[in-house]
């Protein structure tokens, strides 16, 4: 490995997130509160606990799953389409260095900004409800997981689009309601039956639950299928990423 | 010398079926400088990108400073830097950052000292906190150069490095690549600017149709294929060539205050001689004479426009 390369990319995207503060960190922070504000206090205090869990205290994972979903995306995407974009992936693919390596800095990156977003706004949610967390590796895990495997999905979508309306596309058009209807606002068992299986096909309900059970002991799914579903989800990222640089497509003609 | 660059029969054919490169072999000597000279979409671009392993070669070899440029891409692409012609910089990065993020992306441990000499050659150590937003464009592509520069290559590809630049830039672009060449880099530059070539180059390749028409030292290409002409100015013009001049195929030129005598500087008998007497049997008067040599240009021009037989002559010498 050439941890020196891994290193300067890592360290160049990081760059970009302090560079671009307000629009990087500051937005996820305030949109998640104001989440907090409407959802939590607003309306969360006139809904009854569910599953024996305050309902303002209920939507901390999702609402973390949410931003740290769309974020790791968002930061990922960007960060391989804009050398793309601007012409300068000329160096990236001419530098000595293979396809593990590019994606470990890049990818490392999109991980850390989206891991440092999602603590923040778990330090946020505390200030406005009462948080335990009953397994705390787990949550740590879980965490890291989601934000590894979904800064993959968004360096796969970076190199996939051809304009910056295609890098909205999947993240507004597939990944937003997934993960609103994954769970993050209520427990599906508060859904019809039919509609609980139909959940099911959403890979996101196993983030949401399995998070969730790191912090309530509570979950929709077994918390092993859930941890088998993130794992498999990177896997199977991982997997396109290494044929994409086997076959340069997209990025080598 | 030893070829620090060998290519051997290579191809690219697009995924459309358009073929950009079609069985290119080529050596390049260390610390030479060679000048691919070609017309818009000849293949000079798609040869370094496949070189430099941005683009995947059809079929074909590379090999560099000894190593494959697929099976042994780290070693050999450690050994290659690459200046675009376009001008892709991050716009908001700073001059510094950029050249050293260049550095580290090779796996060079940092060196802030080698970054800038690097940046005081190409003066722009007064400019390493500058956005390159905030930069000229000459300037950028100084930083472009740099970029190549920061990890220590042994060759330099220059892809276009004056395309659109004023002339003053352009001359300030020829001595730098004359400098990196006093400091032992390899410089392949890729021009259709003849200009370029005939100033800097020590070999010429002409690249046209995805097909090297010839490689040759420019001072002997410029030698074979190089014609003289002798301008005979005369003191009282001429309307026609008279009779006693018919058989020397001259010109006129001038409006008739001139001959032009075109002929092969090589050749054992010029017929210089025999044309002088010629045209004071004719009894014209000579007020003066010039000679002019064909520039690279003329015997582009005249290659890549030229046809088979021009190509064959090219064959019949090219390295």
């Amino acid at each position: 490995m050439n941890w020196t390369a891994v290193a300067t990319i890592y360290k160049a995207e990081m760059a970009r997130f302090w560079r671009t503060f307000l629009q990087s960190f500051i937005s996820p922070v305030l949109s998640t509160s104001l989440y907090f504000v409407v959802f939590g206090s607003a309306i969360g205090s006139r809904i009854q606990e569910v599953d024996g869990v305050e309902y303002g205290a209920f939507i901390v994972p999702g609402l973390v799953m949410l931003s740290v979903i769309t974020q790791s995306i968002s930061n990922a995407s960007f960060g391989i389409y804009f050398p793309k974009f601007i012409g300068n992936i000329y160096e990236i693919l001419s530098a000595p260095i293979n396809f593990l390596e590019v994606v470990a800095g890049f990818v490392g990156a999109a991980a850390t900004k989206s891991l440092f977003i999602g603590t923040v706004i778990l330090c946020t949610a505390s200030l406005f409800v009462d948080l335990s967390v009953q397994h705390p590796l787990a949550m740590v895990a879980f965490l890291v997981l989601t934000c590894l495997s979904f800064s993959l999905m968004g360096f796969i979508i970076g190199i996939w689009a051809g304009n910056f309306e295609q890098l909205q596309l999947v993240p507004l058009l597939v990944v937003t309601p997934l993960v609103f209807l994954g769970g993050s606002f209520y427990s599906i068992s508060m859904l019809p039956p039919v509609w609980q299986t139909i959940t099911l096909f959403n890979p996101v309900v196993y983030l949401v639950s399995g998070f969730r059970w790191a912090f309530f002991g509570q979950a929709d799914v077994p918390v092993l299928l859930s941890l088998c579903a993130i794992g498999g989800f990177t896997l199977a990222c991982v997997g396109v990423i290494w044929w994409i640089f086997k076959t340069g497509w997209r990025i080598r003609a | 010398m030893a070829a620090i660059l060998s290519i051997r029969d290579l191809r690219k054919t697009y995924d459309g079926g358009f073929q950009a490169l079609k069985g290119v072999s080529l050596d390049i000597a260390e610390g030479e400088i060679l000048a691919l000279l070609g017309p818009n979409g000849a293949g000079k671009t798609t040869l370094i990108s496949t070189i430099c392993g941005i683009t995947t070669a059809t079929s074909g070899s590379v090999s560099v400073g000894g190593f494959d440029n697929v099976s042994q891409f780290r070693q050999a692409r450690a050994l290659i830097g690459l200046v675009p012609q376009e001008i892709t910089l991050e716009p908001f990065t700073k001059v510094l950052d950029t050249v050293t993020f260049s550095r580290g992306l090779f796996g060079k441990p940092a060196s802030p000292a080698l970054v800038e000499d690097v940046l005081r050659k190409l003066s722009l150590w007064e400019k390493r906190d500058s956005r390159i937003m905030d930069l000229s464009g000459g300037m950028k592509r100084r930083v472009l150069i740099a970029k190549a520069l920061a990890h220590e290559p042994r060759i330099l590809f220059l892809d276009e490095p004056t395309a659109g630049v004023d002339v003053e830039l352009r001359k300030d672009m020829w001595e730098i690549v004359r400098e990196l060449k006093a400091d032992g880099v390899t410089i392949i530059l890729t021009t259709h600017y003849i200009e370029e070539a005939e100033a800097i180059a020590d070999r010429v390749g002409v690249i046209t149709g995805g097909e090297l028409l010839l490689v040759e030292e420019k001072e002997q290409l410029m030698a074979r294929m190089g014609q003289k002409q002798l301008e005979v100015q005369l003191t009282a013009p001429v309307e026609a060539i008279p009779e006693a001049l018919s058989q020397h195929n001259l010109q006129i030129v001038n409006g008739g205050g001139a001959l032009l005598y075109t002929y092969d500087a090589r050749a054992e008998r010029t017929g210089i001689t025999t044309l002088l007497n010629d045209v004071a049997q004719a009894g014209l008067v000579l007020a003066d004479v010039q000679t002019r040599e064909s520039s690279l240009e003329d015997i582009f021009v005249g290659l890549v426009s030229g046809g088979p037989a021009a190509k064959d002559a090219a064959a019949g010498d090219a390295a």
